[in-house]
């Protein structure tokens, strides 16, 4: 049996859980985030954009990694610019970057529990969380293994173990269904149908099928803006029959964002 | 807890008698789990099939236990497993320190006119490892750790004793070996570590070591050995100064530890 400390049933008094306006974001000297608007609450919200959008800069913007540049960034209710103190923020955080380094020498469950070490959870809690994580993700047969010894679906899956470990509030995942065989993609959208309730999921993706199958919200980016932010079903409204794409949803895809750079090209 | 619940009562609730409110089984089982005789009482007025059925469980409990997997041992100290990786990095350049006091104990034997190679060289000694232990380039998973809560100043002086935890015995034992003060050796060590840290708020922990490490073998180290002398910095009188120094910057970089939040 586990108390409940007054904080976790208090109320939370932030309308959205990751709130930004006109947040702008540099990747080396070039502003990838430029004059981005968002709003997101508890839910799986799927992230699409060509390459280049800005989508990874967003990402690692809220992971609390970079710095923003400009415009107003609040996660949690606790705003994350300057000089503001990260770690409570940090702590309710989940993040799987798009190319994740690892000690090749950890075992997959070493690997998360230095994870959740890191990210301050209560020492007693530990080696529970850690065995849910790998578990959540498949990877209990494979808990032994080295990490150096893991194919590339694999790692995927362990980066999305540490993600999970402390029951983030916030989960970032930057493309986490690259190498996860079509299975495991399946099992995947399970597991973030599942986070997404009563989590804010943000899923990088270029696969506009994952999102229609497991988001309960797109929000699409361009150049460093934000085109478009509705449901799946909405989505799939958008395209017509001369839309390139092999899916209604794709079709919706690119009639958004053909339409989003003929409006840039004016 | 005053007064026990009366024998028939508990007899009834063993029997799962439905005649009992709610108000009652309540009361009783708030009472049970506070006092060992009634529970005692409880087992003695459980029905048989109740009991055979605990049996069986227990019975099946014990099988499961000693049939299946060992407990796994406790593993080692959290801290040794956690911070391998950080070793296995830091291995070739405390290797290089090591080797490089080594050498300096040795010429000092073959050359005693030189000023004493050991004091000139500690106060840099442990800056190769303070700059390899927060650089993004050798530690793998940089972008995983930039996110958690322990990212910070915290973790930083963690890695950095880690590092002074190594090079302070290899100066003891080459202060030894040479016959000076450990002293003089020790405390520029320190101040040049806590003026890393405290510069390095500003530049980044590596150029901060770069360029303190080269700013004192270009204006005190070199001119040295070349001018025979002991340069007055390193003479007994400058303890104080040296100090100073450490405690001073120490002070600063824990003002500016919103600074160390994001890594650069
Ligand atoms: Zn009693």
């Amino acid at each position: 049996m586990r108390t409940v400390s007054a904080a976790e049933t208090a109320p939370t008094t932030h309308p959205w859980v990751v709130h930004a306006e006109g947040l702008r974001v540099r990747a080396g000297r070039h502003l990838a985030v430029d004059g981005l608007d968002l709003a997101l609450g508890t839910g799986v919200h799927g992230l699409l954009g060509p390459n280049g959008a800005g989508k990874t800069t967003l990402m690692r913007a809220l992971a609390t990694v970079v710095e923003p540049a400009g415009g107003k960034l609040t996660l949690l209710g606790e705003s994350v610019d300057g000089r503001a103190d990260l770690r409570r923020v940090r702590r309710g955080l989940g993040y799987l970057p798009q190319q994740f380094g690892f000690y090749p020498r950890f075992t997959v469950r070493e690997f998360v529990e230095y994870m959740a070490w890191l990210k301050e959870m209560p020492k007693t809690l530990v080696p529970g969380a850690v065995q849910r994580a790998i578990e959540r993700v498949g990877l209990a047969d494979r808990a032994g293994s080295r990490m150096k010894t893991l194919s590339g679906g694999m790692l995927r899956r362990a980066g999305i173990a540490q993600a999970i470990v402390n029951d983030p509030a916030v989960l970032l995942l930057d493309e986490p269904t690259v190498g996860l065989d079509p299975e495991q993609r399946l099992d995947f959208r399970e597991l973030l149908r599942d986070l997404g309730v009563d989590c804010c999921v943000l899923v990088s993706t270029h696969l506009v099928e994952d999102v229609v199958a497991a988001c309960t919200d797109v929000v699409m980016m361009n150049e460093g803006r934000l085109v478009y932010q509705g449901t799946p079903d909405d989505l799939v409204t958008q395209g017509g029959e001369g839309d390139a794409g092999d899916s209604p949803a794709e079709r919706g895809y690119s009639a958004l964002l053909r339409r989003h750079r003929a409006e840039a090209g004016r | 807890m005053t007064g026990h619940p009366s024998p028939s009562v508990i007899s009834r609730y063993a029997d799962g008698d439905l005649g009992l409110d709610e108000a009652t089984v309540w009361t009783v089982e708030v009472h049970l789990e506070e006092c060992a005789d009634c529970r005692a009482r409880l087992a003695g007025s459980a029905p048989e099939d109740v009991l055979t059925l605990l049996d069986r469980v227990s019975n099946g409990v014990d099988q499961g236990v000693t049939a299946g997997p060992a407990p796994v041992p406790e593993r080692r100290r959290w801290s040794a497993a956690r911070n391998r990786w950080l070793v296995w990095q830091l291995v070739p350049w405390l290797t290089m320190t090591g080797a490089v006091l080594a050498c300096a104990v040795l010429l000092q034997a073959v050359q005693p006119s030189l000023p004493s190679l050991v004091l000139l060289l500690a106060p840099v000694a442990p800056l190769p490892g303070v700059a390899v232990a927060w650089s993004r380039g050798s530690d793998p998973a940089w972008e995983l750790v930039a996110s958690t809560p322990t990212a910070g100043l915290p973790l930083l002086l963690r890695r950095t004793a880690m590092v002074l935890l190594v090079v302070i015995p290899m100066l003891g034992l080459a202060t030894d070996r040479t016959g000076v003060s450990l002293a003089l050796a020790l405390l520029p060590c320190l101040a040049f570590t806590t003026t890393t840290i405290a510069l390095g708020a500003f530049i980044g922990v590596r150029l901060a070591a770069l360029g303190l490490a080269a700013g004192w073998g270009l204006a005190v180290a070199v001119p040295a050995v070349f001018t025979a002398d002991l340069p007055v910095v390193l003479q007994p009188g400058s303890l104080g100064v040296w100090a100073f120094i450490a405690v001073a910057s120490a002070a600063f970089a824990t003002t500016r530890a919103d600074r160390f939040l994001r890594r650069r």
